[in-house]
């Protein structure tokens, strides 16, 4: 296909027209990331009263240290299972309602997107109270079928619960994907396959599925995107990456180290870590989605 | 993609409180009263006695005007006060918590000492009249005081007075030893009146410690930290050890059940599940207040072969700092602020209302006199504890840089000995380990 190439008059015009754009990334993104470059090659003082050059020595000092991996692994586990999780569950779900008559199916995509709407630090307090060891509803029918659940001291019960209240959540976004992505399979292939003499399970396995692949690749780097950063505030509010650090991830220590710890040297070391391995995942993700999605 | 450039800037930019100044505005107004900013971190119904505090203050004079303003937690205060520093925008007096004390005292012309800033006011001002233990804690090596107590509390026990009597045990005589927890416990949890014995809020506070100053142990060299930046931490040593492995093996036999770090742990005496806790007794209005059975409270107990116990409890809770950089007029209404917090009706009335100790003798007396602990038995304990005997080198308070961070150090070394991932000795090596590096590095900051 050519494309028409459209040429402005005004030489100035474009430029200005990007303008406010260009101006919110410089404000919002170099300007603070390279502060956060420079701050890490630095020893300070919370007050800002004595700053010292150390060269890469905060570098040295977090990668040498045997719990900034246990962070990375944490981090890693946590965006698997909630990527995996929270993908399975929209893919489930947009196919049952997908398979619903629509008069009954609008209903049922008005439920599953709503939590969508949840902010993630209200999705904490809502699973909080599910799961309190105390008064929590769910932890009450656990401990009916003996289950010693205390997550406050279990890390890998933390974990979990973490995992699980963090996909809960992102559930709602794949589901609207996935079903946009079943809606656009022409009912025609369908149709011919069924006609061929497949079942449910096998129009789902072969043609479905591979239809569907853009979608998923797409989703699979939002959702580790999401899992990795947006899993704050779901963190923040149900563990406060207790315990012994168990649901503690890169962004969550980022925040204890810098905030709390008031090691600002540390803090921008390891966002700049974050950083790097931002940029390359947004890279790969670049380079295959091109072509892939449309 | 831009979304998530605007993710990763936005992430950048809350790594970088330093730069984004508050937008505080501070004008001198030359006409009306002179504004004095106080940042707190009191919520909730603490937050509203501070506004009548400043209410108060206000009205009792028209050359100043007082205003408190709630920055969040105790860290959101701290964070925000740093940050406005850096700025330029700093208030004239924060709240800082008691773990943020090393930190603030190494802020050179950040800040004003109080002693100082009396001297230079010429505010009237005797550092004889505060609770030695409570000022031991904001006091340089010379005794001169370095911030002003405002909400200082002290761990004691509370335990649920039905539970006792349904496990046919003594409401009125709670245990004093450790040995008598053990076996109140089994008690407690056979009767089927509560599911575990006890629980601890502020587990570090509570088990390391409060708990070492309590058996005049020190948690580490050169007086708990008071005498230079150079000290060690020695939590590791056997009786901590042989603490905390009981405390393990109780965990394990039912009899304590973890909560949880700083006040979570609260729900579970609250609801019933059991028998006894461990908290700061600024907990004594919110137990009144959520407890639904009658409640009584002890001294912390002890193990009664070590030497030297019980000696006194050492204190946890904030105090204010005078910030650097504002004008002699402006440090004048701080200093009559700061003697007015001090007057006895003022802070026996906190002291009253909210369980924090009262800062003063007179304050104390006052309470005394006006029958305060008759009429609310229990409330007195903290206070009886924590002036027991005089403070030791080790129980005069602690002093360590970095402490926010060395605090969530213990805690994580507890919660791996009481979930039976470490032995007890292997998890406080660690936690000494890991305490004596974060200690290192304040040391390399700070010199």
């Amino acid at each position: 296909m050519v494309s028409k190439q459209i040429v402005f008059k005004q030489k100035l015009l474009p430029y200005l027209l990007i303008l406010p754009e260009a101006v919110i990334i410089l404000v919002f993104f170099f300007w603070p990331a390279s502060q956060a470059v420079l701050q890490s090659f630095f020893r300070e003082d919370p007050w800002g009263l004595s700053k010292q050059f150390v060269g890469i020595a905060n570098y040295l000092t977090l990668f040498s240290d045997e719990g900034y991996l246990k962070v990375i692994l944490t981090t890693l586990y946590l965006s698997s299972v909630v990527t995996v999780f929270s993908l399975l569950g929209g893919l489930v779900f947009a196919w049952l309602v997908f398979s619903l008559p629509k008069k009954h199916g609008s209903m049922y995509q008005t439920l599953v997107i709503w939590p969508y709407a949840v902010a993630p630090a209200t999705a904490g307090v809502v699973w909080l109270f599910l799961f309190n060891p105390r008064v929590g509803i769910a932890a009450l029918v656990l401990e009916y079928f003996n289950v010693d659940w205390n997550y406050v001291l279990n890390g890998s019960q933390a974990l979990l619960l973490v995992s699980l209240a963090a996909s809960w959540k992102r559930i709602s976004y794949n589901f609207l994907f996935f079903l946009a992505g079943f809606m656009s399979i022409p009912r025609s292939l369908v149709e011919s396959a069924v006609v061929d003499g497949a079942g449910r399970l096998m129009v789902f396995r072969k043609v479905i599925l591979p239809l569907l692949n853009p979608v998923i690749t797409f989703l699979l780097t939002m959702n580790l995107l999401y899992s990795v950063f947006d899993t704050f505030g779901t963190i923040h509010q149900l563990t406060q990456g207790g315990p012994n650090h168990a649901t503690e991830t890169l962004v969550y220590k980022v925040f204890s180290d810098g905030f709390l710890g008031l090691d600002l040297g540390g803090s921008s070391a390891q966002s700049v870590v974050i950083m790097t391995a931002v940029i390359i995942i947004t890279v790969i993700q670049f380079k295959f989605t091109q072509r892939k999605v449309v | 993609m831009r979304k998530r450039l605007l993710l990763a800037g936005a992430l950048m930019l809350c790594l970088l409180p330093l730069f984004a100044g508050g937008s505080q505005e501070q004008v001198s107004a030359q006409d009306g009263p002179i504004e004095i900013f106080w940042w707190h971190a009191m919520g909730g119904k603490l937050g509203e006695k501070v506004d009548a505090i400043a209410a108060g203050f206000n009205s009792s004079q028209a050359v100043y005007k007082l205003i408190p303003v709630n920055k969040g937690s105790y860290a959101e205060t701290m964070t925000a006060g740093i940050a406005a520093f850096r700025s330029g925008t700093q208030p004239h007096i924060m709240q800082v918590f008691e773990v943020g004390t090393g930190s603030m005292m190494a802020a050179g012309k950040a800040i004003v000492p109080v002693y100082e800033l009396m001297k230079r006011t010429g505010q009237a001002f005797n550092s004889a009249d505060y609770l030695s233990t409570v000022t031991g804690y904001y006091t340089d090596p010379k005794g001169n005081m370095l911030s002003m107590p405002f909400n200082s509390s002290t761990p004691i026990l509370y335990y649920n007075k039905e539970a006792f009597k349904a496990a046919g045990l003594d409401p009125e005589r709670p245990p004093k030893t450790w040995a008598e927890v053990e076996a109140y416990s089994k008690k407690l949890v056979a009767s089927g009146a509560v599911k575990a014995g006890f629980t601890t809020a502020w587990p570090s506070w509570l088990m390391i410690e409060n708990f070492s100053a309590w058996h005049d142990t020190p948690i580490g060299t050169k007086s708990n930290g008071f005498e230079g930046k150079d000290a060690e931490f020695t939590i590791n040593n056997p009786l901590v050890v042989r603490h905390h492995e009981n405390l393990a093996q109780w965990q394990k036999e039912g009899l304590f059940r973890y909560g949880g770090r700083q006040g979570n742990a609260d729900a579970l005496f609250s609801s019933g599940e059991v028998g006894m806790i461990f908290n700061s007794s600024a907990g004594y209005a919110g137990a009144k207040a959520s407890c639904d059975f009658e409640f009584g409270t002890g001294m912390l107990p002890y193990y009664d072969d070590v030497k030297g116990a019980p000696r006194n409890s050492i204190i946890g809770g904030a105090s204010l700092w005078v910030m650097g950089g504002h004008s002699e007029g402006e440090y004048k209404g701080v200093a009559q602020f700061l003697a007015y917090l001090s007057s006895p009706e003022v802070q026996a009335d906190w002291h009253q209302f909210t369980g924090y100790l009262p800062i003063t003798y007179a304050a104390y007396d006052l309470s005394k006199k006006q029958g305060f602990y008759q009429k609310n038995p229990g409330t007195e304990t903290a206070l009886l504890q924590m002036t027991l005997n005089a403070p030791t080198a080790n129980s005069k308070g602690l002093r360590f840089g970095n402490f926010v961070q060395i605090r969530d150090v213990f805690n994580s070394a507890q919660e791996s000995i009481f979930s039976g991932e470490k032995s007890a000795q292997e998890g406080l090596d660690e936690a000494v380990r890991q305490g004596n590096a974060l200690l290192r590095k304040f040391e390399a900051d700070n010199t």
